[in-house]
């Protein structure tokens, strides 16, 4: 699994790595998780909201800090397609 | 496959909400005022002429208030919110010209959820779907200057018509100033990137696909986070304010920020630029201030100042503005507050 945070390096933005970290430990699941902070870089992801997370290049979510909940629901539903 | 669709939400939540929260905050807020007086006086038979006791009384009855309007305000706006997204007003803004659209813009800043975070890609955003850059900055001077957390405060704190004259003030100070840079052919003054810029993939617009409940579940959320980030700096606030409040050094801030001192406004102003802190913050010194006899202007300018400009948002702005823009986005929006911390002064009186 692929996991970038989208995000020119604000508060929230490393508030929300670390949330995917945490997240991914608790979950087991491997998974590299890549910074996006060149603005180019986010807006061809479509995102003017961040941070923004993306998912095996997927926008899962963006505007706000999600709660650690819905980070590990969105990484366990992007773990299993099918659920 | 919709958001929602994979987000199973906590049961129950949404009821709670409605059942319990709310029927318990407005007796909570009904009874806040009478039971510290019952208590302290009545009870513990305390004197309440003793400025310690009086500045203690302050402190247990105002910091309730205060985090029950916080979160009550947050909630409201949060949920009211969702419904838009920055996505949203630039979709809305498309096409608009000069003019008009700095009223429009200005208007969507209030509504739109912003954090000064997403300034730059909100801005080449804004840009690339070929929103003239004075339009653009009338939403970006809207957004953090006419807060909402600062309007329901207000509103309760002072009454709805110091609320909407806030508002007024600040649409003011957002579409003029707006108009007035777009007359100033400021694109010269963007870093050139920014017109270079596509948006790329399918935007997400994170205000669709939501559910009552889970923009519920957001509002309850957001109440949260935000209470969690805010809450000591609001207390260190009202503990300012219990101070003032108790002792009342009265001549003091007469004599420095009073009606009499034609300098105020702009002390007021200087004051607020350096210091950033969120509307939350700053809502119980402007509230304790206020009854110390300082003006409403002063204090609102204060408050604008806090509020709108500060340093970390100008830092970034500075990746795609050129200094003489950034320059003008500063002056303007000063003066600005400044202009109008005196005419408040001189409607509301003082």
């Amino acid at each position: 699994m692929d996991i970038k945070i989208l995000g020119p390096g604000c508060t929230n933005c490393v508030t929300l790595e670390r949330i995917t970290h945490e997240a991914l430990a608790q979950l087991g699941i491997d998974a590299t998780v890549g910074k996006v902070t060149d603005i180019q870089d986010i807006m061809a992801y479509g995102v003017m909201s961040t941070p923004g997370l993306v998912i095996d290049d997927v926008v899962v979510f963006s505007g706000r800090v999600p709660t650690p909940t819905r980070v590990r629901e969105l990484i366990t539903a992007a773990a299993n397609p099918s659920a | 496959m919709a958001l929602s669709d994979r987000l199973p939400l906590e049961a129950g939540k949404v009821g709670a909400v409605v059942g319990f929260a709310i029927p318990i905050w407005f007796t909570l807020f009904a009874i806040n005022e009478n039971i510290w007086n019952w208590l302290l006086f009545a009870q513990f038979r305390l004197d309440p002429t003793n400025p310690i006791v009086e500045s203690i009384r302050f402190f247990v009855y105002d910091s309730i208030k205060i985090f029950l309007l916080l979160a009550g305000i947050i909630f409201v706006a949060t949920v009211a919110r969702s419904f838009m997204s920055i996505e949203r007003t630039r979709a809305l803004l498309g096409g608009k010209r000069a003019g008009l659209g700095n009223v429009a813009a200005a208007a969507l800043g209030i509504v739109t959820p912003f954090c000064s975070c997403s300034a730059v890609p909100a801005f080449i955003g804004f840009v690339s779907a070929g929103i003239p850059v004075g339009v653009t900055m009338s939403f970006l001077i809207a957004s953090p200057l006419i807060n909402e957390i600062a309007i329901g405060l207000l509103w309760s704190l002072f009454g709805w018509e110091i609320a909407l004259l806030y508002v007024a003030a600040g649409l003011t100070i957002a579409i003029v100033a707006g108009f007035v840079i777009g007359l100033m052919k400021p694109e010269r003054w963007v870093e050139s990137f920014v017109f270079e810029t596509r948006i790329g993939g399918q935007i997400v617009d994170p205000s669709r696909g939501l559910s009552f409940r889970e923009r519920v579940q957001m509002g309850v959320e957001e109440t949260q986070s935000i209470l969690r980030k805010v809450w000591i700096y609001v207390l260190v606030g009202i503990a300012i304010g219990a101070v003032i409040h108790g002792w009342a050094p009265a001549d003091f801030f007469a004599a420095v920020a009073g009606p009499d001192n034609p300098f105020a406004v702009v002390i007021a102003v200087v004051m607020g630029i350096p210091l950033y802190s969120n509307a939350a913050g700053v809502m119980p010194i402007v509230e304790v201030l206020f009854t110390a006899g300082i003006p409403m202007g002063t204090l609102l300018a204060f408050m604008m100042a806090v509020v709108a400009l500060s340093l970390p948002e100008l830092v970034l702005l500075k990746r795609i503005l050129k200094l003489p823009l950034l320059g003008i986005f500063v002056a303007v929006v000063a003066s600005g507050i400044v202009v109008i911390g005196y005419s408040f002064n001189a409607i509301v009186g003082g």
